[in-house]
């Protein structure tokens, strides 16, 4: 099960072994897709994180209420795309790496901290793996804080990022309405407008909108489902 | 104080009947005989002194530095046996610059002092090697304020607002108690240091 299919390899065995006449579910080999949208904003106080919920394998939603948001500290998340089997180890492993940083350091993990630990894993390992991810977070020196960590291991910071096959179809939304000094409830809305955007057009995302909120009190989780997503227009 | 070992201080892997490891312990009176150095810790910095022992006109200037820098944020003072104490800035300085390649940030004091400590003790366990012959004192500016910690050739570190290390290290820790730290700035401390 996955988010984008990682079954290059195992679809090239189907082909060239059991092909001969055999009909095939598509899903067994479908090319790799990155089927997700995904984005995070950072505003005065925090930041906002949001996910569709789709899981594809193929064609296939094998998840329809996929969480994609996942927790690293507890005032750290991130946003995963691309295989999901590669973005739920790596996402373990950095968890580990910043519990133990916690305990060592007797402080909360910087953001900045879990992006680079993210990015030496992705970065190490860029021919095996397919990982998309957004580190987003707040912390005590530096405020809400997003790293985007796209395929290859690069790692940048931004106010906001978007990601996933579904994020293609949103760049000019995102660059025309994206204002700075956006409160904690226009981030919100904002991210919610441009998921439901892309859910729209990318055939591999869909389903609802989870958010999470993160701010020095803690972290606020929000589910919006399909019907209460705002509509635009459908022709 | 002059200990007998008899027998029990050969070695560091060795305790003597009445639990001392004797090769630490002469460790610390290397330290002893060298020149004083003072640490003191205000509430917007770190001070450190020392005591410059010129013992050559020959020496070029700048030779015999016992102040180190391990990273743009950590000072480190050192007294005892300057080549070992050398070894540890380089290892403290390794540690430092890993962490920044890990973890995208200056490494936190405690950090770096709970390693460079485990590297020193790890010094007194062995029959093949000898404890390192110095003390460290380390000092940074933080986000969370200023610290500093001292780490003796047992492996044993603990923080302080005011510490020092060599000859006069006794008469220099009378002066220090005499001091308010909490309320004084790093400007008041270089004055207090120089009068020590």
């Amino acid at each position: 099960m996955m988010m984008g299919s990682n079954l290059d390899l195992y679809s090239q065995h189907n082909k060239s072994k059991v092909s001969g006449g055999m009909n095939l579910p598509d899903w067994v080999s479908e090319k790799h897709m990155t089927g997700t949208s995904i984005m995070a904003i950072e505003f005065d106080g925090g930041v906002v994180l949001g996910a569709d919920t789709r899981s594809t394998t193929g064609a296939y939603v094998a998840n329809r209420v996929a969480d994609k948001l996942t927790k690293i500290t507890d005032k750290i998340y991130c946003c995963r795309s691309g295989s999901a089997a590669d973005t739920q180890a790596i996402a373990d492993i950095v968890n580990y790496h910043l519990e133990f940083h916690e305990v060592q350091t007797g402080v909360d993990p910087p953001v900045k901290s879990a992006a680079v630990v993210f990015k030496g894993l992705c970065y190490q390992y860029r021919d095996q793996m397919s990982a998309g991810i957004l580190v987003a977070g707040w912390d005590k020196q530096l405020g809400g804080q997003i790293y985007s960590i796209p395929i290859g291991g690069m790692i940048n910071r931004q106010k906001v990022s978007i990601g996933g096959s579904g994020s293609s179809y949103i760049y000019g939304f995102v660059d025309s309405q994206y204002k700075d000094n956006m409160t904690l409830e226009e981030s919100a809305d904002f991210v919610t407008r441009a998921l439901s955007l892309a859910i729209m057009r990318d055939g591999s995302s869909g389903g609802c909108v989870r958010l999470a909120i993160i701010t020095e009190a803690g972290v606020e989780r929000r589910l919006i489902t399909g019907d209460k997503l705002p509509k635009f227009y459908e022709g | 104080m002059s200990s007998i070992g008899t027998g029990y201080d050969l070695s560091a892997s060795q305790f003597s009947p009445d639990g001392r490891v004797f090769q630490v312990e002469y460790a610390q009176k290397a330290i002893e005989n060298s020149g004083t150095a003072i640490g003191l810790r205000g509430k917007n910095g770190v001070v450190f002194a020392m005591e410059k022992l010129v013992t050559s006109k020959l020496y070029e200037p700048g030779a015999n530095r016992r102040l180190f820098g391990i990273d743009r944020h950590i000072g480190m003072a050192v007294g005892g046996l300057l080549a070992d104490a050398r070894q540890i800035v380089e290892t403290s300085r390794k540690e430092s610059s890993n962490y920044r390649a890990e973890y995208g940030g200056d490494v936190p004091l405690r950090y770096l002092t709970d390693r460079v400590a485990g590297y020193i003790h790890a010094y007194t366990l062995y029959s093949a090697v000898r404890p390192f012959g110095c003390a460290v004192i380390l000092g940074s500016q933080e986000p969370t304020g200023p610290s500093m910690y001292m780490i003796d050739p047992s492996g044993v570190y603990y923080g302080y607002k005011g510490c020092a290390i060599g000859k006069a290290k006794q008469a220099a820790k009378t002066e220090m108690e005499k001091l308010e730290f909490s309320n004084m700035n790093i400007r008041e401390l270089v004055k207090e240091a120089a009068k020590m």
